[in-house]
């Protein structure tokens, strides 16, 4: 049969983002994929270098309106590693609190367009509804609905007020039963198991050997999850469980997210209840020159800054490396060999977030030729070949 | 003189505006059910009207005649089928041997028309959409045929639709035996196809081939089409009820009743397409050619029985 190339992208209904997806197809049967990224390029790790320590606390935080929690946490995570400061036990709790909500948001988010891809309009619907509650709890605890702008370098910029909380727990505990709901409805729905059960699975070797993360790694019985393995916040001081099924299916991989929601109303709850009283912020005045690391566990893996100070006010180098970096390359061996038709949800499973994986876009001096990967490896290579004979090795 | 009458009015102007309507409630419940406003009474005609004032775009390397010539072949054979479908149910004696098996040939036009229409647009995703089609052609077609005998044997073998009408008058309707009933849920589950509803939406399904044959359609074509298939969301359950149904009869309180068959026969295709995600090709054409077609066989045979 004839190899037709079937384009998915730049511009497709399929995902909001503008990203490239050609598969080769033979009849209805995919052979072969090829991903190019690089339309959502914003240059935001060089916008970072030119701000000051606080002020790039907001331009990360919009690198991606979903992670709106993981990226300023993480980044914050490496400022701190740089002066070897623990913040007060208060700002931990609620900085807990703001990332499971933006965990629990985000997933909520997937869930729906996971129902959109397959045709379920109403699981669409319905999800997204729920999202409002707990879009409207982030509201209450933080007075804005996606970009919280609760990080600061050395604490939390906002406090938590005692009055508010009796209301916040309420409206966690109202969206419990919707979720159930849904939950054995995706679990006991036949033509979502014939859709979802067995379609493109990622093996645990794959797991491993792609070094996949988050949710994507759990639904393969891979248990890597940042906060169990180097406990940040106080994921250490509360019980929780980390959701791992071992599958590695569309399904499960709706399941470990749904199961996650539930645990993150958990921790939430649970934070919520213990919350100390304290100091929320250190007031860090300077940063001393050194690096600093940090990683958090973001809705959809782990989020890992890198951040360098020469002692001045800004940093000299800010790296970014989003969880979809790692998870994207699972496309090869999750979709080929399955139909189109199942390759739609394969592709959004791992809930890939585009903006903030484009940290780097290559062009050659004319502006005409974008490179993909095997460019990058060969100019990587060559670059190396030129390094050595420079130092003579 | 009689026919043109009832081409025009009742077979065209009558199932437009009853299947834009038709069209609005199925989006409005849809609306409400997914917590949602929806769209006001006019918008399905709205549309259509924006639609024809819009460009025409013609797809490079298309068959120009073939492309354009695809929806008017489509529009035409809904057209058709409905005239048929509204002499018989207003004068069942003007019926003529064989007008049953008519109607079903030319209710496979629409969706032949959208096959046409796929391969001569010249875009990968549209081919797909179109072979897609005709595997979901093949897939419904068997069980629909044998269900429809259901009414055939029921009325002593007559394939004039007048006939089972009057049969339907004299003896109560077909639903109300246990083959016509097993033969009734196989042929909304056809129709639901016929339609390119979820879960069968497959052929168009938008977020993955983003409309599939439609695709390159913009404008006047495009326009055609979308009254095609709300003409479609008529003519189908008509056809239902003139088989299984009794029909829709114009004296005093059947009027009515007329009118609330049409309308639950409309709500169980929307209930059907919000509770249910998109299914695969495969399965769909597994689906029709298991258990609907033993169904549908189960049925033919209780029919033969006498049950």
């Amino acid at each position: 049969m004839a190899k037709t190339i079937v384009p998915i992208g730049p511009y497709h209904p399929l995902q909001e983002e503008p990203e490239f997806f050609s598969l080769t197809v033979e009849g209805e049967k995919v052979v072969d994929i090829d991903v190019r990224i690089g339309y959502n390029h914003r240059g935001i790790e060089k916008l970072s270098e030119m701000k000051t320590f606080d002020q790039s606390t907001f331009v990360i935080e919009r690198i991606c309106g979903i992670c709106s929690t993981s990226h300023p946490f993480a980044y914050t995570r490496a400022v701190e590693d740089i002066i070897s400061v623990e913040v007060p036990e208060r700002a931990k709790y609620i900085r807990t609190i703001i990332a499971e909500g933006e965990r629990i948001h985000s997933h909520l988010l997937w869930l729906g367009l996971a129902g959109h891809f397959l045709g379920y309009n109403t699981v669409y619907m319905w999800v997204w509804k729920l999202r409002e509650e707990i879009l409207d709890v982030m509201e209450i605890l933080s007075g804005n609905r996606n970009n919280y702008a609760m990080f600061k370098p050395g604490g939390v910029r906002r406090d938590i007020k005692q009055e508010d909380i009796p209301d916040v727990i309420k409206k966690l505990d109202s969206i419990i039963p919707s979720l159930t709901m849904i939950k054995k409805a995706v679990i006991d729905d036949p033509v979502i198991h014939a859709r979802t059960k067995g379609i493109g699975v990622l093996s645990k070797e794959d797991a491993i050997n792609y070094a996949a993360l988050g949710p994507t790694s759990r639904a393969s019985g891979v248990a890597r999850d940042v906060r169990k393995d180097a406990p940040y916040g106080v994921y250490d001081k509360i019980e929780w469980n980390m959701i791992v099924t071992k599958n590695g299916d569309v399904f499960d991989k709706v399941i470990v997210r749904i199961l996650e929601v539930l645990e993150a109303i958990k921790i939430m709850k649970e934070c919520l209840l213990t919350l100390p009283k304290g100091e929320i912020d250190l007031n860090i005045k300077d940063i001393p020159p050194g690096e600093g690391i940090g990683h958090v566990e973001a809705p959809r893996g782990e989020t890992f800054h890198y951040v360098r100070s020469d002692g001045t006010n800004r940093p000299v180098r800010h790296k970014v490396r989003a969880p979809t970096f790692m998870n994207l390359p699972t496309f090869k061996a999750t979709v080929v060999g399955e139909t189109i038709s199942d390759a739609t949800i394969i592709l959004a499973a791992i809930d890939p977030c585009y903006c903030c994986t484009e940290r780097m876009a290559v062009r050659n001096i004319k502006g005409t030729k974008l490179y993909n990967g095997e460019d990058l490896i060969r100019l990587s290579q060559e670059k190396t070949e030129k390094i050595k004979r420079k130092m003579g090795l | 003189m009689i026919y043109l009458f009832y081409l025009i009015f009742y077979g065209f102007l009558l199932t437009a505006i009853v299947g834009l309507l038709a069209s609005w409630i199925d989006r409005k419940v849809t609306a409400r059910v997914q917590y949602r406003v929806g769209p006001p009474v006019l918008q399905p005609l709205i549309d259509i009207v924006k639609l024809l004032g819009k460009e025409t775009l013609i797809p490079k390397g298309a068959s120009k005649m073939t492309f354009l010539g695809a929806p008017l072949a489509g529009l035409a054979s809904v057209i058709l089928v409905s005239t048929l479908l509204w002499v018989n149910n207003v004068s069942s004696n003007s019926t003529f041997l064989g007008d049953l098996i008519v109607v079903i040939y030319l209710l496979t036009i629409p969706s032949v028309s959208i096959i046409m229409g796929g391969f001569a647009s010249r875009n990968p995703l549209a081919s797909l959409g179109a072979s897609r089609e005709m595997k979901l052609i093949l897939g419904y077609e068997l069980p629909f045929v044998l269900a429809v005998f259901v009414p055939v044997i029921k009325s002593g073998f007559s394939i004039r639709l007048g006939d089972i009408l009057n049969y339907q008058l004299q003896n109560g309707v077909i639903i109300g035996s246990w083959s016509g009933f097993i033969a009734f849920v196989v042929v909304v589950m056809c129709i639901q196809a016929k339609l390119a509803l979820v879960p069968f939406d497959i052929a168009e399904a938008e977020t993955e081939i983003v409309g599939g044959p439609l695709i390159e359609y913009s404008g006047s074509g495009l326009a055609v089409y979308r009254l095609m298939k709300n003409m479609l969301l008529f003519v189908l359950p008509f056809f239902l009820m003139i088989l299984f149904m009794g029909g829709l009869r114009f004296d005093g309180i059947h009027l009515l009743w007329g009118i609330l068959k049409y309308v639950g026969l409309v709500a169980i295709i929307t209930v059907i397409r919000n509770t249910n995600p998109r299914v695969r090709i495969d399965q769909a054409v597994r689906f029709f050619w298991g258990p609907m077609t033993v169904l549908a066989s189960i049925s033919v045979i209780m029919a033969f029985l006498g049950l």
